[in-house]
């Protein structure tokens, strides 16, 4: 099953989806991924992954660790071969090709600067490699330190930058050869988190004025949504979604993608009724629930109703209008966590469950909310719920 | 100055005690060294004048300082036999250390690179022959270079040579004694710093288009000369003063300054010639102890 959405997804989607996600180029992949399959002894740190990543797109891989992530990248790299499968980029198949024949680059988590390099010759190294002549790469490098703003600094060497310093010399060294993809580990795990916000802007603003390839390993899901223009969620060596971020987070296709990415709320169910546009679940928890017809047709045996917090409003009375067209459940909050921006609620329904609720704070000198023990009402509309079978 | 009350007073008695020891056992030592290398050989006993003694009074003290001079270290300077023995220390530790880099660093790498589990029966192997007695195993060596030795036993025995092979005694056999028993100090100050070299850092190289033979040279050498700079000195210092091995392997035409030295000490009975080489031996090796001393010092401020 995961193998299905992972191999068709790129490649072979379904119409025009109404997220506006890019309709693929006509031209091939840069990179084609294709069954790749990686075990250490007998663990399957990748298990027969399948990806295509289109020219110039900012990719993330997004998972927790453990999920293969890292080693599909070094295998990208060139740092692990692959038991099985190919690795095409443009076309010619580079899995069994080693590191440093690949015209593809990588800026390392720790940024592995050269300690006994100043900045100047840690951004050379590569260039010099190349055989590029003297002149030429005197001049790229300056390309590549203005391009990064590290004017002044060229002679210093690694230990006497700071961490959002070295990390821009370890991009500037990793573009200076202008590889066909960027390959990208954790590059922004190193820094604080207001350095990291600008860093990210300042990386998709990068990635957009070359044009380049991007492929960033992250397990923060924030940073994919942020800088990447789609996302692959990885889970146990296998790829479990791949998609935009909007899409990733309204749309999840599993469960498991529901609840890696953002807060969720599940609700376990059979499906009881099949209308032209609406399904009807009943829920052990939540009593019946009403939700669109997703796009995937839905089986029989039990699937799960998923809403997210932010969806759900809370009132003190049911709402006025067409009972019927909108879920309604009943409960007492129990907790509620002021966050600025939000206030999260947890609510103890009738029928068992616990429902998060987010309230934006839309207002400043709104009253404090609802109280603890509070009766309230929650409900949410079925097109606000996705049913997800797996 | 908060960092003061950090130490109990065992502690700060800890801190102290290298020096002690160093004042103890090495300062106070080379103090008589010094001052009997600056007096005369006599037939007497202690062998040599004046002896500071405060039994006759301070004035006799006062003539013994006197009596005191640089004849000694004049003597060192005017006669061939110790110009040539220093020189022929120096040129044998330089050898020694070339030869014991070249074997060291290869080994040291491989270790590095050894599976972690497999490091450490490696780190035993390279430090099993320190069960063993120093002196047993250069004679052992002895035994096996000797004319009717293990080594021209086998040579014989496949009819790679027809007559056995003089070993013994020549410099050949001193630098087999001299590697052999250095090894392990070669060895180990470069494997502590190739393991700590972090793997990313290759790999980074390999990624922009090195070579392995440039990741090698441009990347995992120069950042091992730490490690090169410690084994070399560590191994370059004690086989300046190297005794036993010469004395046991090489053969009696020219002498290490160690072997010059007993010489004088034992054979001459000449107490003062003898104390003056060792104070010579001392400033000859000051500049590469020191050297040695900052490359600690270094290490250690770098792993802080």
């Amino acid at each position: 099953m995961a193998d299905d959405i992972a191999t068709s997804e790129p490649a072979a989607e379904p119409a025009p989806s109404p997220q506006g996600e890019q309709r693929p180029d006509p031209q091939p992949p840069v990179l084609r991924i294709e069954n790749v399959v990686k075990t250490f002894g007998s663990f399957r740190a990748v298990d027969g992954l399948s990806l295509d990543i289109r020219a110039g797109e900012f990719f993330a891989l997004l998972g927790p660790s453990g999920c293969g992530k890292t080693t599909l990248l070094r295998m990208l790299a060139g740092f692990e071969a692959p038991d099985e499968g190919r690795i095409l980029l443009s076309g010619e198949d580079i899995a069994q090709m080693l590191p440093h024949q690949r015209p593809v680059n990588m800026m390392f988590q720790n940024y592995a600067l050269f300690p006994h390099l100043n900045v100047r010759d840690n951004i050379a190294f590569g260039l010099r490699r190349a055989g590029m002549p003297r002149a030429e790469i005197a001049t790229r490098v300056a390309e590549m330190v203005a391009l990064v703003r590290l004017e002044g600094l060229e002679k210093r060497k690694p230990d006497q930058l700071s961490g959002g310093q070295k990390q821009r010399v370890a991009l500037a060294r990793s573009l200076a050869r202008r590889p066909q993809v960027l390959l990208l580990d954790e590059p922004m795990a190193a820094l604080d988190k207001k350095l990291r916000e600008t860093t990210q802007a300042e990386l998709m603003e990068l990635q957009r004025r070359l044009g380049m390839t991007f492929i960033i390993v992250t397990h923060d899901q924030e940073e994919a949504m942020t800088v990447a223009t789609r996302i692959g969620v990885m889970n146990a060596g296998r790829l479990e979604q791949v998609a935009v971020p909007r899409r990733l987070y309204e749309e999840p296709a599993s469960r498991w993608v529901a609840e890696f990415v953002g807060d969720i709320n599940l609700f376990e169910g059979e499906v009881t009724a099949r209308e032209p546009l609406r399904l009807r679940v009943a829920t052990a928890t939540a009593g019946e629930l009403v939700a669109a017809q997703p796009v995937a047709a839905i089986g029989e045996g039990r699937v799960a109703v998923a809403i997210r917090p932010e969806k759900i409003r809370l009132a003190l009375r049911r709402p006025a209008g067409d009972a019927a067209a909108i879920n309604c459940v009943e409960g007492a909050i129990t907790d509620a966590s002021y966050l600025g921006g939000k206030t999260v609620y947890k609510v103890r329904l009738d029928g068992g469950a616990v429902l998060h609720a987010a309230q934006a704070n839309t207002a400043r000198l709104d009253a404090d909310g609802y109280g603890l023990n509070q009766r309230i009402v929650a409900w949410f509309t079925p097109d606000d719920c996705v049913v997800l079978e797996r | 100055m908060s960092a003061r009350r950090i130490f109990s007073r065992p502690a700060r008695f800890a801190a102290i005690a290298p020096y002690v020891w160093m004042v103890l056992f090495f300062l106070v030592p080379f103090a008589f060294v010094a001052k009997i290398s600056l007096s005369q050989t006599a037939i007497a006993q202690p062998p040599y004048t004046p002896v500071f003694s405060l039994a006759e009074g301070w004035s006799s003290l006062s003539e013994a300082f006197a009596a005191l001079s640089l004849d000694n270290f004049r003597l060192l300077l005017s006669d061939d036999l110790y110009l040539a023995s220093y020189l022929r220390s120096v040129i044998v530790a330089l050898t020694s250390t070339a030869i014991l880099l070249l074997i060291g660093y290869p080994i040291a790498y491989g270790m590095a690179r050894l599976p972690k589990r497999w490091q450490g029966i490696a780190m035993m192997l390279v430090i099993i022959p320190f069960w063993t007695s120093f002196l047993i195993r250069i004679y052992a060596w002895v035994n096996i270079l000797q004319h009717d030795g293990l080594l021209n036993q086998i040579l014989l025995a496949l009819h790679l040579v027809s007559t056995p092979v003089v070993w013994l005694s020549t410099d050949s056999a001193m630098y087999v004694g001299i590697v052999y028993s250095y090894l392990p100090f070669m060895i180990l100050p470069l494997f502590a710093t190739l393991t700590k070299l972090e793997p990313a850092l290759e790999e980074a190289a390999a990624d922009l288009g090195a070579t392995p033979r440039e990741i090698f040279w441009l990347v995992t050498f120069p950042l091992s000369l730490p490690g090169v700079g410690a084994g070399a000195l560590l191994c370059f210092i004690p086989i300046v003063g190297e005794f036993v091995i010469p004395d046991l392997l090489a053969g009696s035409k020219s002498l290490m300054i160690g072997q010059t030295l007993w010489l004088e000490f034992f054979t001459n009975k000449d107490w003062p010639v003898a104390s003056s080489i060792a104070v010579v031996l001392l400033a000859v090796l000051l500049l590469p102890l020191l050297l040695y001393d900052r490359l600690q010092r270094r290490q250690l401020e770098e792993s802080r």
